[in-house]
């Protein structure tokens, strides 16, 4: 296949890896937080979703991409909030209440959607890049890495920022120690409930920041169902990197890359199903966990509920 | 809230009614809040209502539609239920129906060719049933012999599983003479035979015994009892001389092939043949039903007959009324959260009148 690998095509290729790669990040950070905080956080797709709708919503009537990512980091802490309510504070199932806030979003976007804008499918306009001076100047990957827009730069640098925080702060370890031994954390005095919700409401920001970014960026525009199981991605990434922020970056770049190679083999005009590209991370994956088998960490008290008193 | 006032009710009598209760007081305010969405979106609520009812339940031809839609979810809810007792948490079950249902499509119109009707069902049932236990496999061994979480291989294994599901649909199973890359079609006279003179298939008779048959086992059985110790404590069970990796592959080959099944049935009652990037993700609703009916494999059925009216009736709604079957996702998840909540609130006040 001569031309395939060229200049042009790597750097379309490492363009779409971060464009499909920033939502997966977002969603996995966000759900490690809660997942350290004890709490097995299935809505995420859901808080992704109304993210993304609330993120479109906002980015088409203001015009302001940032004002966006503000209202979907608030529409997926608002499905966040009934997380925190229903499954940290009453202490109702995690999974039921996590797959029905995730169907509940799924309808409700598209049932508002529907209503607001029948079958048209608006767009925004183009989006602004942000060139950091010299190294957006590389050959190949320097404009596909480094002249983007300011939000991929703040989720890398999130990506350390977490980890310190995981490792250096208090709040870390109490994150750590709500998922842990929450009895513990209360014993200390610290309140369990209210570093749960913190937690769960954190997951949701980003979450829904990520929805925001995959529908006003990647997309343009918003269509009903868009994350399609993106949000569960973000979970199995959290689950495999084990506690390290960087590991869920290194994930969220090969699962990007390999959405990204779907289109891009399209455009070079390759015949392959789309579907054989798309499993390539998650057979990738599974390879790896039958050669590396170890037993995999997680929170001891994750999923279930911290009920004060109670054994 | 509303809890259920009478406290202390010990009759058999005041015990039921305070089920009956339990159950129906979640779906009227789900109902009440949905009503207040469709009055926001400009609709006569009183009239969809009616209208599902109607075309879901009330009316012959509805009421067949819903009993059809049940077999599946029967199925996997049947399938469900094994692994959650034994705590297995199998969230890899759209993979696993998914891929039964291809091999199946692809196979039966071929087998019918060869040997008799009855024979061929059997066959494709056995197969479907080898196929999601095989695609269970691979969790199987990783939680089995390393105690790698099945939440992340399940979940992984069933984003690969659609993803080969139509691989073999758009090259090897395909059928030429379509236009939509598609499997060959089952002759509807090859298919699940009709119960009487309904458009129900017999199908949803094995899938309501499946379920029968899956509850009794684990919980009339030394096996099931086995399993369940498994599921409550898995140290204890190695303790009490349980071969726990050995149960471990038992449980998820009997989920997942139960799964398999319901894939088999789908396609050999209802559709004769798969279309590509079909996939009725029918997993992210049962798991909550099943977290519902208490992994009860009698409860199960009412719960899932109830969603299966909302499914068809809001299907008929949506083409007649202009409301999208998209509020029928609302109206499940209103309903989910409402049981939940009346569950929890019925669990504190119990605990407050034991203290």
């Amino acid at each position: 296949m001569p031309g395939l690998f060229t200049v042009d095509f790597t750097t379309a290729l490492i363009f779409g890896a971060v464009t499909a790669g920033i939502p997966l990040l977002l969603a996995g950070l966000g759900e490690q937080i809660s997942e350290k905080a004890g709490v097995l956080n299935i809505g995420i797709e859901g808080m992704m979703l109304f993210g993304a709708y609330t993120g479109f919503l906002v980015a088409f009537k203001t015009d302001s991409i940032w004002l966006g990512f503000l209202g979907g980091a608030g529409g997926g802490m608002l499905v966040a909030l009934l997380m925190a309510i229903f499954c940290v504070w009453l202490g109702m199932n995690q999974i039921v209440i996590g797959i029905a806030l995730t169907l509940g979003a799924e309808g409700l976007t598209a049932l508002l959607h529907h209503f607001q804008f029948s079958r048209t499918y608006p767009r925004l306009g183009a989006i602004d890049s942000l060139p950091l001076p010299v190294i957006s100047d590389i050959p190949v990957f320097g404009r596909a890495l480094f002249d983007r827009h300011p939000l991929v730069y703040l989720s890398i640098l999130l990506v350390f920022a977490m980890a310190w925080l995981f490792r250096n702060t208090y709040v870390g370890l109490n994150l750590q120690a709500a998922g842990d031994k929450p009895a513990a954390l209360d014993a200390a005095g610290v309140d369990v409930y209210l570093t749960r919700s913190c937690a769960v409401l954190a997951t949701g920001a980003l979450a829904g920041i990520g929805g925001a970014y995959l529908a006003n960026v990647g997309a343009g525009l918003f269509l009903p169902f868009m994350t399609n199981g993106a949000g569960f991605i973000g979970l199995v990434l959290a689950m495999l990197a084990r506690g390290h922020p960087v590991w869920v970056l290194f994930g969220a770049a090969l699962f990007g890359a390999s959405l990204a190679l779907t289109t891009a083999l399209q455009v070079a005009g390759l015949n392959i199903p789309t579907d054989v590209v798309q499993m390539l991370p998650f057979a990738m994956v599974m390879l790896v966990l039958v050669i590396f088998a170890r037993h995999s960490y997680l929170p001891p008290a994750l999923g279930l509920p911290y009920v004060r008193g109670e054994r | 809230m509303t809890a259920p006032a009478q406290g202390g009710v010990k009759s058999s009598a005041g015990a039921r009614l305070a089920t009956a209760f339990r159950v129906l007081l979640p779906i009227v305010l789900a109902l009440l809040v949905g009503a207040v969405i469709i009055l926001a979106l400009g609709k006569d609520p009183l009239t969809y209502y009616g209208y599902v009812a109607r075309r879901g339940l009330l009316s012959p031809i509805g009421i067949q539609a819903t009993i059809t839609r049940m077999a599946p979810l029967l199925m996997i809810a049947a399938g469900l239920i094994v692994a959650f007792r034994a705590g297995i948490w199998n969230l890899g079950v759209d993979g696993q129906f998914l891929l039964a249902a291809v091999v199946t499509a692809a196979l039966a119109p071929v087998l019918v060719t060869l040997v008799p009707g009855w024979l061929m069902i059997l066959i494709s049932l056995v197969v479907a049933a080898l196929v999601g236990a095989a695609w269970s496999l691979i969790p199987a061994f990783l939680k089995a012999r390393y105690g790698v979480n099945e939440i992340i291989t399940t979940l992984m294994m069933t984003f690969l599983g659609i993803g080969l599901a139509n691989v073999l649909i758009k090259l090897p199973f395909n059928d030429p003479n379509t236009t939509v890359p598609q499997t060959a079609t089952l002759a509807v006279e090859d298919r699940l035979p009709r119960l009487f003179d309904t458009t129900i298939h017999s199908g949803v008779v094995i899938a309501i015994v499946a379920v029968l048959l899956v509850h009794l086992l684990m919980t009339r059985t030394a096996f099931g009892l086995k399993l369940q110790i498994v599921g409550a404590n898995p140290r204890a069970a190695v303790h009490a001389g349980l071969n726990v990796s050995r149960l471990t592959f038992a449980t998820f080959a009997l989920s997942a092939g139960l799964v398999g099944l319901g894939g088999a049935i789908e396609v050999l009652g209802v559709w004769g043949t798969v279309r590509a990037d079909w996939n009725p993700a029918f997993g992210l609703l049962v798991v909550p039903l099943v977290f519902l009916a208490r992994l009860h494999g009698v409860a199960v059925i009412g719960f899932v007959l109830f969603f299966a009216v909302l499914m068809s009736g809001g299907e008929s709604a949506s083409r007649r009324l202009g409301v999208p079957t998209d509020f029928v996702l609302v109206l499940v998840a209103l309903l989910l959260i409402f049981l939940a909540l009346v569950e929890f609130l019925d669990h504190r006040r119990r605990q407050a009148t034991k203290a």
